[in-house]
């Protein structure tokens, strides 16, 4: 449906957008993830006609929207911040769109309850937007974008300000709306648990460019370089050497089926990598340990390397101090070419 | 989308071309052509050399310095009691504080005439016409400045200063001499330099208040200009106070850029309570005092427009229909009403567009080249109004099509004057407009002009309906250009009010009470109307 081609934008000297490239599948979401400057939500803004580009295109259904200007190109974007219209209430905001195709002050009232409802503030209509708690208005802003009935819908980190326990609700809420419209949509975030959970598939940005594009599944198991494994969360990157089937490690010896030549590589352990295991070739002690409800988090000291990262249930817990030993999955320890510094 | 970019592109140089060209034409035209009469044949060295000038100019000076300081005097008790207490009215009073400042100066002119001329209750005074009811006046005027600006200051600072003074030992009067007053100072100066500025380039009743031997700046350049017709004397005294003026707002601007840092350290609390005790009587004494102060003059005015010959009568009023007065304006009073309602109207719309399309100039690219177009738009607030009109007497005495006959150039004199007011009331309110809500409306399907139709203008319409209420009142009010340029026969009413005071007789005295008060209450609807707004909207003045 999407397609954006080698698309560029400059600010003076700075890319903001060096050549992405980018595909959208009918029906499917893309969770365009990265750190604050990599140019996701430039990349939003270019497809949505916002931003004009320097070099590259945009193109829906296969024609190029260079000429289509943003108002026109019927997609929905959803603001960091919601965006509200302050001089409207609820209802106004949701009819704004609809106001602009329709004069059908009945068929724009029906909409309006319509999305209301959809979004569970049925009954809202007539309140004022500064009445509303952060979440409530998040829901406007996603009634509003979909009242219109946009082909794309687009999200600028639309849950940033939002505690947690909204977090987890209107995720789960979007992600239904989303698959039963069938709608597609790219959702920016700099929260990877967040783009693995509404997307299809995860695009990564990193200054301007999209590192790597796929399932969320595969993205977690084998990030693209050491930057992205880092990006996610993975563990600290040591120094290590790869001789025959073997990656010498700070902690040891250990296999890895991540295969590369031998000579000197990074080595990142993925946090549900370490086990912890009484036949295991590592042995460590418990410095410290986290507790997260469902479950507790391990810090482990083994050898030369610095703390191993060790998720277990309560039930299984060791406590600070106790010896133990520990094996890791060849599948989770990730070696990639030695970055010059 | 080329067409959409055109478009856009147009419509930005539009916003840019309408108020630079407004202005060049309007008003660096007229101010150059002061300039070039000026610099002609050693007019600047004549005048300055001229014992008359100095004593034109030290009397400007010095009057100014001294209603200034007057003003301070007898405006901070009614600060003190407006920030410090509370009282039933409160709100009242203030607005009723602001009355006199926004009233035209020819309907205070007339109301201090009133007040002072034989018949009037403070007749026995016998100051007629001279300094002292100039000085009055201008304090009368300028109240308003002192207790709003340093009463919203002195309400903001924390009446436990005050106290922990007292409780170390030092008298009422120590702890105010010793803590208040310095915390007070930044904004007692800054009261005191807009009176200062305002009392410098005062006109209007500088003319009709002030004896001849007694003439400011302004009214100098008026009489050179218009009485003796000596273009090239007025000139070069226009210039004399565009200097002068120029120069006192630089220094201002400096004084205030220095002191910003120690107003930033105040912290603000709402501090008012009731009276109690003593307090009692300094607050109803200064209440009183202050009420009767400001409102007498002006029931004096209603009275006397009111009475005729001793008895109840609307006879002033009835008689601006007469042909006696129609001789004295060559045309009807109601017609000078008129005039002074559409040339409002007219300058309203002129502002509003101008000023607005600047507005959204400055506010849409901050960068130098705006900050150029915002410097550039505000010069005609450090301008005098006779400055102005004396320009467009110079500037436009040959235009094609006879456009200098043209009654149209009142109202675009009112405009030149009243763009900066729109200017410094549209752009906050442009600023304060998240660009993310115009992206959300466009990304509902609305074009440029229905983002500015549906965003922009809903979210500051509340500014421009301040702003046009602004330049309505300026524009009623307007005397000192419009003398220079108003036609005989299109006069506005403060003109018709100056031509009749300028009148012996006592029907020419009551019909320019009875001018004065339908002014007033023109005036008065205009400006309730804006505070109206205001107080809806903002919840406090």
């Amino acid at each position: 449906m999407l397609q954006v081609e080698r698309a560029v934008v400059r600010y003076g000297e700075h890319r903001a957008l060096d050549g992405v490239d980018l595909a959208l599948e009918a029906g499917e979401t893309i969770a365009v993830l990265g750190p604050s400057g990599s140019g996701k939500t430039t990349l939003l803004r270019v497809v949505a006609g916002l931003q004009q580009l320097d070099a590259g295109r945009v193109c829906w259904a296969g024609g190029d929207l260079a000429r289509v200007a943003a108002h026109e190109r019927h997609f929905g974007l959803m603001f960091q911040e919601y965006a509200l219209f302050p001089h409207r209430d609820v209802a106004g905001n949701v009819e704004f769109g609809l106001r602009m195709t329709t004069s059908d002050r009945a068929a724009r009232a029906r909409r309006v309850d319509e999305v209301l409802d959809l979004v569970g503030l049925g009954g809202f209509q007539s309140r004022r937007v500064a009445s509303l708690s952060g979440g409530e208005q998040q829901r406007v802003a996603l009634a509003r974008a979909l009242a219109v009935s946009p082909r794309l819908l687009m999200f600028d980190e639309p849950l940033g300000a939002l505690d947690r326990v909204w977090r987890q609700r209107l995720l789960t809420e979007i992600r239904s709306i989303l698959d039963r419209a069938a709608l597609p949509a790219l959702y920016v975030t700099h929260d990877h648990d967040e783009a693995f959970a509404v997307a299809n598939r995860v695009a990564i940005m990193r200054a301007g460019r999209v590192v790597q594009l796929g399932e969320p599944a595969n993205v977690w198991r084998a990030p693209v370089d050491a930057w992205t494994a880092t990006f996610l969360g993975f563990g600290p990157v040591v120094a290590a050497e790869v001789r025959d089937e073997i990656v010498d490690t700070p902690w040891g010896a250990l296999q890895s089926s991540n295969r590369l030549g031998p000579g000197p590589v990074d080595a990142i352990i993925r946090p549900d990598g370490a086990r912890i295991d009484h036949s295991g070739p590592i042995e460590a002690t418990i410095v410290r340990t986290t507790f997260t409800g469902t479950r507790v988090e391990l810090a482990a000291v083994s050898g030369t390397g610095p703390a191993l990262t060790v998720v277990v249930v309560p039930r299984d817990a060791p406590a600070t101090g106790d010896r133990v030993r520990l094996s890791i999955d060849p599948d989770a320890l990730l070696v990639y070419p030695r970055q010059a510094d | 989308m080329n067409g959409t970019r055109a478009a856009g592109r147009a419509a930005r140089v539009t916003r840019v071309a309408v108020p630079v060209g407004f202005l060049a034409l309007f008003f660096a035209w007229p101010l150059a052509a002061i300039f070039g009469r000026s610099l002609r044949a050693n007019a600047l060295t004549d005048v300055l050399t001229d014992p008359v000038f100095r004593r034109v100019a030290w009397f400007t000076l010095w009057q100014a310095v001294v209603s200034t300081i007057l003003t301070v005097v007898v405006g901070l008790p009614a600060a003190y009691v407006v920030a410090r207490f509370e009282f039933p009215g409160r709100r009242l009073f203030r607005a009723f504080v602001t009355v006199p400042f926004v009233l035209p100066t020819v309907v205070v002119s007339t109301a201090f005439l009133a007040l002072l001329r034989p018949g009037g209750p403070l007749a026995f005074l016998h100051w007629q016409r001279g300094v002292a009811p100039l000085l009055i006046a201008h304090v009368f005027f300028n109240v308003a400045v002192v207790v709003r600006t340093v009463g919203g200051f002195w309400a903001n600072l924390d009446p436990r200063r005050e106290e922990a003074a007292r409780m170390l030992g030092a008298s009422r009067l120590r702890a105010f001499r010793s803590v208040t007053l310095p915390l007070l100072a930044p904004s007692i100066i800054a009261a005191g330099s807009i009176v200062f500025l305002f009392t410098f380039t005062s006109f209007g009743v500088a003319l009709l208040l002030s004896d001849p031997a007694h003439a400011t700046l302004e009214v100098e350049i008026y009489r050179q200009a218009v009485n003796l017709f000596d273009l090239r004397t007025a000139a070069a005294l226009a210039l004399v106070q565009i200097v002068a003026v120029l120069a006192v707002v630089f220094a201002l601007a400096r004084a205030q850029e220095r002191r910003a840092v120690a107003q930033r350290l105040v912290g603000g609390a709402e501090s008012a309570r009731r009276p109690r005790g003593r307090e009692r009587v300094v607050v109803g004494g200064v209440l009183g005092a202050t009420i009767v102060f400001l409102g007498g003059p002006l029931a004096v005015l209603v009275w006397r427009s009111l009475h005729v010959g001793g008895n109840w009568s609307l006879g002033s009023f009835r008689a601006l229909g007469s042909s006696a007065s129609a001789t004295t304006l060559f045309v009807s009073p109601w017609a000078a009403v008129r005039n002074s309602i559409e040339f409002a109207i007219i300058a309203t719309l002129i502002a509003l567009v101008v000023g607005g399309l600047a507005s959204v100039a400055i506010a849409s690219r901050p960068g130098r080249s705006t900050r150029s177009l915002d410097a550039f738009l505000m010069l005609p607030l450090g301008t005098s109004a006779v400055t102005v009109g004396f320009g467009f007497l110079l500037a436009f005495r040959h235009l094609p099509f006879g456009f200098e006959r043209s009654p149209l150039l009142v109202p675009i004199a009112h405009a030149v004057v009243a763009i900066p007011f729109v200017v410094r009331a549209v752009v906050p309110a442009l600023r304060s407009i998240d660009p993310r809500l115009r992206d959300a409306a466009t990304m509902l399907g609305a074009s440029p002009a229905r983002v500015w139709r549906e965003v922009d203008l809903p979210i500051t319409a509340r500014a421009f309906a301040v702003a046009a209420g602004f330049c309505a009142a300026v524009s009623l009010g307007e005397f000192g250009a419009t003398l220079f340029i108003a036609r005989p026969d299109w006069p506005t009413v403060p003109i018709a009010i100056q031509r009749f005071l300028s009148r012996p007789g006592q029907v020419n005295v009551n019909q320019s009470l009875a001018m004065s008060v339908i002014l007033m209450l023109l005036t008065v609807v205009v400006v309730l109307a804006i505070e109206r707004v205001r107080v809806r909207d903002l919840g406090e003045l």
